[in-house]
């Protein structure tokens, strides 16, 4: 681990894959710079975890990791971002097809105000994955399943997804990530709408998934980053200050702002 | 006060949890340093009211140290520590044992002193106690570097007990010569000998607690320390 402020390269072991990765990536809204020179490697079926104050920028980078800052007009990005080495801001890339193989989960909860089924079946059938009913049904029974949640709903597949509790529409959120098979899947505080109880499930969930996708979460939870990440990167006004793995980063941190944030001295 | 770096944390109880943690570690310290200067001195003035008293007061320390695991536990069920936070904690508690352990090596002094002043005084005890009084400036240190988080000083300590561990060395074979001189010193000699490898002993946990002032300070852990106490293969043929 390295303080990463001056670019510097990080050593990480040899075994994984890096999935995704920012080189100095810029990012401005109209005169303001949000991020600056942010050098980060997302690795292939890991947790990377990016902490930090409010407005230090880690929710913005995540934004950049499948273009939704696309979507906000004033918004300007410089540097490079790939998947698998591909640049996701070439001219030639479908924001709509990234976005499938780089899934989000947001906040708070936002099923759409349709059955439980269609829910998830509707990724699925707008990307052209299936073609039959028979297909369909698999589908979203797998992604439920894998999103332990199949138990609770499989009776009531056609009851409003908005019916459910906040923990299990997460958990529908995140099925309905995954029923579009993507290579990564973004989280942006899933659990901060969440009680402890349902907040674990997701934990535990991450844990799951992590065998077959590769996921960046943004929290606000410290100790949900220690619990869930392999690697956290922490964030301040816009710099990536500090990245390595997880337990070094919480027991023995390099940079004075990152200890200073995370033993709770600064905010 | 506390010994950790930086500003104060934006949650003041914190602030004050981990200063009643530092404040028992002063304390524990403090009365431990004490103990074992008693006991030194018991043994070199053959002071058995003395050394009654030290064998009296063990519980105190007995008692501070549950008093710091409590709190250590509270802080981390409580505040969920992180950083140089956590290794505070985590240090305090394990200098919390080496303390009550040395504790222990003062309280078995005084009652090894109980039985010595029972014989004729040896000319070695003196040496004994001058290698307790070296000791005892360790203790001092180390308490020192612990509660102002120094680190540099924590390795001057660390350092210079391969002097003590040489000069128990020689004690042994200082001490074996009393015994083959005269058989009627073996009681009061193997006591004397128990004493000095008490002593010996305080010095080890002296270094124990460098090497948790390490950790607290720099996150890593030291390499093996140096060792000079030949004892184990001495003999006098």
């Amino acid at each position: 681990m390295k303080n990463l402020e001056q670019s510097e390269v990080v050593n990480y072991p040899a075994d994984r894959a890096i999935k995704m990765q920012g080189k100095d990536v810029k990012v401005f809204y109209g005169e303001k710079q949000a991020l600056f020179d942010v050098n980060i490697d997302i690795y292939d079926r890991e947790v990377t975890a990016l902490i930090g104050p409010s407005g230090c920028g880690k929710s913005t980078f995540l934004r950049c990791l499948n273009r939704m800052n696309d979507t906000v007009d004033i918004c300007r990005i410089e540097g490079k971002i790939t998947v698998d080495g591909e640049d996701i801001y070439e001219r030639s890339v479908d924001p709509v097809h990234l976005r499938a193989r780089v899934g989000m989960v947001f906040q708070k909860p936002n099923p759409f105000p349709k059955s439980i089924f269609d829910n998830v079946a509707y990724g699925p059938k707008i990307h052209g994955l299936v073609d039959n009913k028979t297909d369909l049904e698999e589908i979203v029974e797998t992604s439920l399943r894998k999103a332990s949640i199949w138990d609770e709903v499989k009776d009531r597949l056609d009851a409003p997804g908005t019916g459910l509790s906040g923990g299990q529409q997460q958990r529908l959120c995140i099925a309905r990530a995954i029923a579009v098979r993507p290579e990564v899947i973004l989280m942006d505080e899933p659990c901060s709408a969440l009680d402890p109880i349902a907040t674990a499930k997701i934990e535990e969930l991450i844990h799951e998934l992590r065998e077959n996708f590769t996921i960046a979460i943004v929290t606000h939870s410290m100790q949900q980053a220690a619990r869930v990440s392999q690697r956290t990167a922490f964030f301040h006004l816009g710099h990536l200050v500090e990245m390595g793995e997880t337990d070094q980063i919480f027991t023995n941190p390099e940079d004075e702002r990152t200890q200073g944030y995370i033993t709770g001295r600064f905010g | 006060m506390n010994t950790t770096v930086g500003s104060d944390h934006i949650v003041t109880a914190y602030d004050q949890d981990l200063d009643e943690l530092y404040r028992l570690i002063s304390q524990m310290s403090g009365l431990v340093e004490t103990q074992f200067a008693n006991s030194l001195k018991a043994v070199d003035s053959r002071d058995e009211e003395l050394a009654l008293k030290v064998k009296q007061r063990d519980k105190e320390i007995d008692q501070l140290e549950s008093d710091v695991d409590a709190a250590a536990i509270r802080l981390i069920a409580l505040r969920q520590p992180m950083a140089d936070d956590l290794r505070f904690i985590i240090s305090a508690m394990k200098a919390a044992s080496d303390i009550e352990r040395i504790g222990d090596y003062a309280k078995n002094i005084g009652k090894r002193t109980l039985v010595m002043s029972q014989f004729p005084a040896m000319p070695v005890m003196k040496s004994v106690v001058r290698m307790g009084q070296s000791v005892q400036t360790q203790l001092r240190d180390i308490f020192d570097a612990f509660l102002a988080g120094d680190e540099e000083k924590a390795m001057q300590v660390w350092e210079k007990d391969e002097d003590i561990d040489a000069h128990y060395t020689s004690l042994f074979r200082e001490i074996l010569t009393y015994m083959m001189e005269d058989p009627r010193n073996i009681t009061a000699a193997s006591h004397l000998m128990f004493v000095a490898k008490n002593i010996e002993r305080v010095g080890d946990l002296a270094t124990n607690i460098a090497e948790s002032i390490y950790f607290t300070k720099t996150g890593e852990s030291l390499a093996d320390r140096p060792k000079a106490d030949a004892s184990k293969y001495e003999s006098l043929d």
